[in-house]
């Protein structure tokens, strides 16, 4: 679905990202681990087109996609959330999520000028839509609400929401879980696995709660300094002694 | 949807208001033909309504989509110099000149506008506003510059086309356009922009050009505005067009509100009425005061955006102006 071969990234004499492989099937979770400043944001950075590579060429499906721009990356199926969260805080929930349908709208901009009749049906159809896809990530309820004053947890779904919400094929999720408690991850990793199974897509996840990632993924990627420094199944990762050494620290803490 | 509320304020809807506009306008100028009604307020109407037509139009690029853009006065130069030529130059019955001048003014705005943006959008935030300066500056000087069109002395005969009835019928097609497209997924990519450019970009908006469509439609109703304008003083120069009339404009867009198409009616309603009041008052006690205003109500202005820093309206509309879309969701209500 998604392959990566040789991304690497510089960012003045400092090698954000050095040759970067990745391979991930359809209906994969893959998770990728490190500690902070390993370049995980970076590689989802130079996915999504935000930086162009240095080196390195990426397909999707059977087409490299390689400098695309990132609205171009969009409509061709790759999606994502962000670290620090990037709603449109001033619209309202509901508006956050027809604005991403924007691909499907179905009417032109005279249609809409003019409030021509194409623009009223399709409207009215979006709408309907859109509103189910709320009520599917249990926001109905809050749709006139700005977006900015939802709780942390809500913010959250809502902006994975508007990622699927352009109908992506392959999911990029950064950190989904930082900041939330216990419950909110027992419910982050229900809403993921519901995802995943619902939508059809692979999902790349970058991940510092240990739990997540352990229940989640089949395949993980650890990075260190920009570099891979394992990769394989979560439980003979975490028990890779680069690892442990360069990341995980005593690995009693973690399990 | 909303029970128990009074009638009068159901009535008030977009087309009873624009109705309204229409035939108090329709009224106010037989009246004044006839001597019936005061020419110097008819006088300041009309300018009203072209000012609502240049204040709404910045709004979609400065308030909207979250830019800041300081070259209006520039389109509104392209609208009003076409505009007149085509009256002066071209044999055409009286009955098309108004609209074909329009037309054609509102067309050559919206390509130069266009063409612009394909250079602006390159840049953001303060670069942004300098190059669209730079671009008021080049636009007044080539004109300036062009024998043509009468270089600094201007054009002058051009025929009276416009008055208080037709500025009218501008303003409420302007509105209508206007607010279906903020009330439309454009409008909603406008304001995704203004609230995060690289998450736009992340759904798939082509951020730029979502951008220059704004700015290509604020060009085309400045043009109209500058048509108008050209009609109705039947006299323009170039420098009634340069950067102190873009800074008027953006004074009562300030004042009236970003984001909002009900501030940019009260803003430029409010600051004309006032700069006008001051005139008179200030007059009326000795003639040589009448300049205070100058003074005067750019403090009112300071003092507004000092206790209301988003401007009279900022992001709030009046009932009749709220987009319609909510029938889904409020029918279970």
């Amino acid at each position: 679905m998604l392959k990566i071969e040789n991304f690497s990234k510089s960012f003045g004499g400092l090698k954000a990202i050095d040759g970067f492989n990745l391979e991930l099937g359809s209906n994969d979770i893959h998770g990728i681990i490190g500690p902070n400043g390993a370049g995980k944001t970076t590689v989802f950075n130079l996915i999504t087109g935000i930086y162009p590579t240095d080196t390195g060429r990426i397909w999707l499906g059977d087409a490299e996609v390689t400098g695309l721009p990132s609205d171009d990356l969009c409509c061709l199926g790759i999606s994502r959330t962000f670290q620090n969260i990037r709603l449109f805080k001033q619209m309202t929930v509901w508006d956050n999520i027809l604005t991403a349908f924007h691909q499907r709208i179905g009417y032109g901009f005279w249609d809409a000028a003019f409030h021509l009749s194409r623009f009223k049906k399709r409207e009215r159809q979006i709408s309907v839509e859109s509103l189910e896809f709320l009520e599917r990530f249990g926001l109905a309820e809050r749709r006139d609400e700005l977006a900015e004053n939802l709780p942390y947890g809500e913010q959250r779904r809502l902006e994975i929401a508007r990622a699927l919400a352009t109908n992506p094929r392959i999911l990029l999720l950064d950190e989904p879980a930082a900041g939330m408690n216990p419950t909110e991850v027992e419910g982050l990793i229900g809403l993921i696995r519901d995802i995943h199974r619902d939508f059809e897509l692979s999902i790349l996840l970058i991940e510092h709660h240990m739990p997540v990632v352990m229940k989640l993924c089949q395949h993980v990627q650890v990075m260190d300094f920009g570099r891979t420094i394992a990769t394989g199944d979560p439980h003979s990762v975490i028990n890779d002694p680069l690892v442990i050494k360069a990341y995980l620290g005593d690995p009693e803490e973690i399990l | 949807m909303n029970m128990g509320e009074p009638k009068v304020s159901t009535l008030i809807t977009f087309r009873n208001v624009a109705l309204g506009t229409l035939i108090v306008a329709a009224s106010l100028q037989f009246l004044g033909s006839r001597d019936l009604f005061n020419h110097y307020y008819l006088h300041i109407l009309t300018i009203i309504g072209m000012n609502i037509i240049l204040v709404a139009s910045l709004n979609l690029v400065n308030g909207y989509l979250g830019e800041f853009a300081l070259g209006h006065a520039g389109f509104m130069a392209v609208g009003a110099y076409t505009a007149a030529l085509i009256t002066l130059k071209l044999p055409l019955p009286a009955l098309l000149r108004l609209p074909l001048s329009l037309a054609g003014g509102v067309i050559a705005a919206g390509v130069i506008g266009y063409l612009v943006g394909l250079v602006t959008f390159k840049t953001v935030g303060d670069y942004l506003a300098i190059v669209t300066l730079g671009f008021n500056m080049i636009i007044v000087n080539a004109i300036q510059n062009i024998d043509y069109v009468g270089g600094p002395r201007g054009l002058t005969g051009i025929p009276k086309e416009t008055n208080l009835m037709t500025v009218a019928l501008c303003v409420v097609l302007t509105y209508w356009i206007l607010r279906n497209l903020v009330d439309s997924i454009y409008g909603r990519m406008w304001l995704a922009i203004r609230e995060n450019a690289i998450a736009s970009e992340l759904i798939g908006i082509n951020v730029n050009r979502i951008k220059n469509l704004a700015f290509t439609i604020a060009a085309a109703f400045a043009g109209l505005a500058g048509g108008l304008y050209a009609e109705y003083q039947q006299f323009i120069t170039p420098k009634s067009f340069d950067y102190l009339r873009t800074t008027d404009i953006l004074v009562m867009l300030y004042l009236g509100g970003m984001g909002s198409l009900s501030g940019s009616i009260l803003g430029v309603v409010v600051y004309t009425l006032l700069m006008e009041i001051l005139r008179n008052v200030l007059g009326m006690i000795a003639p040589q005061l009448a300049d205070l205003r100058m003074l005067i109500s750019p403090l009112i202005l300071v003092i507004i955006m000092l206790t209301r820093q988003y401007g009279l309206m900022g992001n709030r509309e009046w009932r009749w102006l709220q987009p319609k879309r909510k029938e889904v969701g409020g029918g279970d209500a």
